[in-house]
């Protein structure tokens, strides 16, 4: 028994060692987990519990010249699940349907998200009606997995004044996020798709913010985490523009009802732009949140195409504008000076080789200086200035003013002007060789010549200034870009801008259109078009105070208006009559042009005279 | 002097261990059950465990003056009723809670419980009595077979459940009897080397180089062992290597996956890896002072599975961190060193045989239990004896107490 016993006193011993060593494993297994990498464990914990919800960032704001806002934010609410199994979200999905407008394809696109698989909430909408938050709401326990959150809306209180202007947003689609500038886009994020929206994207957008919500292992959330991580939303910057609204909305209030067209008003000191305003237009607040299919397609399908911004992307043939072009790039090159006559008289037509070239008028003008065939818009003077010209210098100075290329708005899109590059265009084009004569039809603005109503303003904030043209610009601390310059001693501008005075004088085809108290300078232009129908009716306007610098261009296009002195004339007349009353404190009135004074019975004696008071 | 009617005072060190540990996991268990979501399964069951718990205290107050003969008598027929019974359960038996999958429970008269828990004590009660009558240790591997064959019958049972937690619990419970009785070193590593054999099967060269090894530590064993006995344990051996794939094979799915993550928990994240990486999560997460009691991310939030069973020492880790982890481990060392301590001043072999049979079931319990929270065991179904909610399983654990009380207390 005792050798039993003394057996037992190692055996036990042996015990011990073996129980403390096992122990002792744990021990130091659990030391390693717990003491030594325990901050590695504690921030896996944190990344289990702990779900990153983006918080939208406020889009800047977009104001007028005067503080008008042309589109801010109201509250509204976004609707997303939070991750799960696939086939449960789209199981909610499903479900979801019933609640909110979710289209077939958006509902495919949303069951492909949720099939990916993503860590962050899958967003169903973006901008859920109230009535449908309540409704979710109250079967918060019948989906359990929602997330309703408060979430900035566009709202554009202009409405469909700046339509073309400021834009539209929208949610952010698959080809867009593999775009340059939206690396780290996510599904949800509100971009800019038109307009300003679109071209001050990365300033207006902000950064998005991040806070965390504490899920449970089945993904429920069951409360707001304020740890330290959360980082707040950087709202986007604010943004003014040169525009202004009460210009835009009394050009709206003037423009000849039912009819289509474009008018662009620049700053002249600036080359800011203090109106584009294109008819007809549209409410971009349709598309603030998610857009309904059947409002998208009325307006793609309107054979007005509302969408169409007429005043940077229609391109119109210039027609009888065109003559100041012509004009000045003579006087650019030196090839006439405003005294001269051309040697040969208007009798109702040219003859070069062996055809003859119409003037408008039958009758013919006679023998006309510079500023007389401006006034008088005559084609036999301009045929033989164009010849002086010459096809290829016609082409080359019209190339360098950038005719056949975009004028450099801030603008997403900006159709170019038609203008040939060189004489090789004709063989290109038409199959056949540029003739010399061809310059008789680019000289009165035809041929195959189309400019946008912006690239007309842009030429005529030349004339207005010193002969340089500066890119027209909506944000007013964009930097300045040189556009170009004409080589006019400033006699020679004024002699142009003679012509164009006269254009408004008695005798003058816009004499009608003149006003009371600033000194209007225009050119009408009356354009046939392809296609059937009246002509495109144009004027182009330069308007100051009398014996002052010219303030305002404002250039009017209507479509199939007929009549550019009886249609566009008024219109560009009104419009620069209210711009310059605001900023030179004369009461407004809606009796403007001579016209408005002659039927109204007002006194009209002012009209006579032959220059500044 | 205290007498035989106040054994569990003679023993007050061993017993008041286990009260602590019981009393820690009932507030465990409490703790367990405090979620951010409430589950109707887990609210409530710290009311259940610590009813339990009083009864197993009055269990162990009675049971502890029982007379040392009386078991003597008793662990042959108790023995061969719960093979019976864990046969019986095999047929009839259901699974329940945490361990759905295993047909463990036996539902009697609406009172349900594990056979398997019992056999744990009436296995260590007939090892136990099988080889104290012997004079001599073991010294041949024939020696071994009887005792083997008393524990092969409830340990296949229990497999074929299949519990492999517990029959891991019956190879614990074996060994350390053995070694208690004095069986030499050899020869135990003989007698385990089959199980050896199966673990290392996974890789032929591996396996080829190791039964070189053993034929050669056989050889220089020769003159201990018979020739019928070597060839036997090469034979187990080989057989043991043969059969691991057909054995891999037959395993359910789930349970082959619990090995896989094992060797790497990122194979399955979802769900074998998933217990294992939010347990390791939650215990490293406890640092070193723990996120307090009933304060628990990975528990509260439902990362943990089953945090009152199994996985209960993940909350001990996560709330209480490393000083409650290591204190706790501390206290089970304390357990284990009294019951050395008492086998080695028992009167009987009978009685120390047994307190090691049970010290084995509870080493392999706890080793293997907090070993799987952090990733250094596979996924076993193993509860953390005193502390993990399970009435069976903390009765059972009294009663083999309250016998070892009884049994180390008999004066000779």
């Amino acid at each position: 028994m005792s050798r039993r016993r003394h057996r037992h006193k190692g055996l036990a011993n042996r015990a011990r060692i073996g129980v403390v060593v096992l122990l002792g494993i744990l021990a130091g297994v659990l030391f390693r987990a717990q003491v030594l990498r325990a901050t590695d464990w504690l921030l896996q914990s944190e990344r289990n519990r702990l779900r990153p919800l983006t918080v939208p960032a406020p889009r800047g704001i977009i104001r007028d010249r005067d503080g008008r806002v042309l589109a801010d934010n109201i509250p509204g609410y976004s609707v997303s699940i939070v991750p799960d199994q696939p086939d449960s979200m789209v199981s909610t999905l499903n479900r979801l349907r019933e609640h909110l407008d979710l289209s077939a394809d958006r509902f495919e696109a949303l069951a492909r998200q949720a099939r990916g698989g993503s860590v962050r909430p899958l967003l169903v909408t973006v901008d859920a009606r109230f009535d449908a938050v309540a409704a979710l709401e109250e079967r918060r326990s019948a989906f359990p997995r929602l997330l309703i959150e408060p979430r900035p809306k566009r709202r554009y209180p202009a409405g469909q004044l700046g339509a073309h202007v400021i834009g539209y947003v929208g949610e952010i689609n698959e080809t867009e996020m593999d775009q340059p500038g939206f690396e780290n886009a996510e599904p949800g994020w509100i971009v800019g798709r038109s307009g300003v929206e679109s071209h001050y994207e990365t300033m207006l957008r902000g950064k998005a913010g991040t806070r965390y919500v504490e899920v449970d292992a089945a993904g429920r959330i069951v409360g707001s985490f304020g740890g330290v991580q959360e980082v707040a939303a950087e709202p986007g910057q604010d943004i003014d523009l040169n525009l202004d609204l009460e210009l835009m909305q009394w050009i709206h209030r003037v423009f000849p009802e039912g009819l289509n067209g474009a008018v662009v008003a620049l700053d002249v000191e600036t080359g800011g732009v203090l109106a584009l305003y294109s008819a007809p237009a549209y409410d971009p607040n349709v598309f603030a949140g998610v857009v309904d299919p059947a409002e998208w397609s009325r307006l793609i399908a309107n054979p007005q195409s509302p969408l169409y911004h007429r005043a940077v992307v229609g391109t119109y043939p210039p027609g009888s504008p065109w003559k100041l072009v012509t004009a000045a790039v003579a006087l650019d090159l030196g090839l006439v000076t405003p005294d001269e006559h051309m040697p040969v008289a208007c009798r109702g037509s040219y003859v070069y080789g062996n055809r003859a070239a119409d003037c408008w008028k039958p009758e013919g003008h006679g023998s006309l200086d510079l500023a007389g065939a401006i006034q008088h818009s005559c084609n036999v003077y301009f045929y033989q200035l164009g010849l002086r010209i010459g096809l290829a210098r016609m082409l080359g100075v019209g190339n360098r003013m950038g005719f056949g290329n975009q004028c450099g708005i801030d603008l997403p899109q900006e159709a170019s002007g038609t203008f040939p590059e060189s004489v090789e265009f004709w063989e290109r084009r038409f199959g056949y060789e540029a003739r010399e004569g061809e310059v008789l039809s680019l000289a009165i603005g035809q041929g195959p010549n189309d400019q946008t109503p912006l690239k007309m303003a842009q030429f005529l904030l030349a004339i207005a200034r010193d002969g340089s043209a500066p890119a027209p610009s909506l944000y007013r601390d964009a930097p300045a870009v040189e556009g170009w310059r004409l080589d006019i001693r400033p006699e020679h501008l004024e002699a142009i801008r003679e012509g164009m005075r006269r254009v408004m004088q008695p005798g003058g085809t816009a004499h009608l259109s003149s006003l009371e108290h600033f000194d209007l300078l225009g050119k009408t232009g009356t354009v046939q078009h392809g296609g059937d129908g009246p002509d495109h009716a144009w004027f182009t306007g330069i308007a100051g105070p009398f014996g002052g610098a010219p303030e305002i261009v404002i250039v009017a296009v209507v479509e199939f208006g007929d009549s550019g002195s009886g249609v566009a004339a008024p219109l560009v007349a009104k419009a620069a009559d209210f711009y310059l009353r605001g900023r030179h404190g004369i009461a407004r009135d809606t009796i403007q042009t001579l016209r408005e004074h002659l039927i109204a019975g007002r006194r009209a004696d002012w009209a006579s005279r032959q220059g500044p008071p | 002097m205290i007498g035989a009617r106040h054994a569990w005072l003679r023993q007050l060190p061993f017993t008041a261990t286990v009260l602590v540990l019981s009393l820690f996991g009932v507030a465990m268990i409490y703790s367990a059950g405090v979620l951010e979501v409430p589950s109707p399964v887990t609210q409530g069951l710290w009311l259940r465990q610590a009813a339990i718990l009083v009864a197993s205290v009055v269990g162990l107050l009675l049971l502890s003056r029982v007379p040392l003969r009386w078991f003597e008598w008793f662990a042959m027929p108790v023995y061969i009723v719960s093979v019976a019974v864990l046969a019986v359960t095999l047929v009839a038996g259901t699974g329940a809670g945490t361990a759905e999958g295993v047909n463990s429970f036996l539902s009697i008269a609406g009172f349900r419980f594990q056979p398997s828990e019992a056999a744990k004590v009436t296995t260590a009660l007939a090892l136990a009595l099988l080889l104290a009558r012997r004079e001599e240790a073991p010294r041949y591997l024939r020696d071994l077979l009887t005792p083997a064959v008393l524990v092969v019958l409830p340990l296949g049972l229990v497999l074929l459940q299949p519990d492999l937690g517990t029959a891991l619990a019956f190879v614990g419970m074996f060994f350390a009897i053995i070694y208690w009785a004095g069986t030499p070193w050899p020869l135990i590593l003989f007698a385990a080397s089959p199980g050896l054999a199966l673990l290392l099967s996974f890789s032929a060269r591996v396996w080829s180089v190791y039964i070189i090894l053993l034929v050669v530590a056989l050889y220089l064993y020769r003159f201990r062992l018979y020739l019928v006995e070597s060839v036997t344990v090469i034979l187990g051996n080989v057989a043991a290597g043969a059969v691991a794939q057909p054995l891999w094979n037959s395993l359910a799915q789930y349970q082959r996956n619990r090995l896989l993550v094992f060797l790497d928990p990122g194979l399955d994240p979802r769900n074998a890896g998933w217990q294992l990486i939010q347990s390791k999560v939650a215990v490293g997460s406890g640092g070193l002072m723990g996120k307090g009691f009933t304060a628990g991310t990975q528990k509260r939030l439902a990362f943990l599975p089953e945090q009152h069973t199994d996985f209960i020492f993940s909350v001990v880790g996560e709330e209480l961190g490393f000083v409650g982890t290591s204190l706790t481990l501390l206290l089970f060392c304390h357990l284990f060193l009294r019951m050395i301590r008492m086998a080695e001043t028992a009167s009987t072999p009978f009685a120390g045989l047994f307190i090691f049979g049970m010290l084995g079931v509870w080493l392999t319990h706890v080793f293997v239990n907090v070993g799987m929270t952090v990733g250094v065991v596979p996924i076993t179904g193993i509860p953390l004896p005193f502390i993990s909610y399970g009435g069976s399983f903390l009765l059972t654990s009294w009663t083999a107490a309250a016998i070892a009380v009884a049994l180390a207390s008999e004066d000779p």
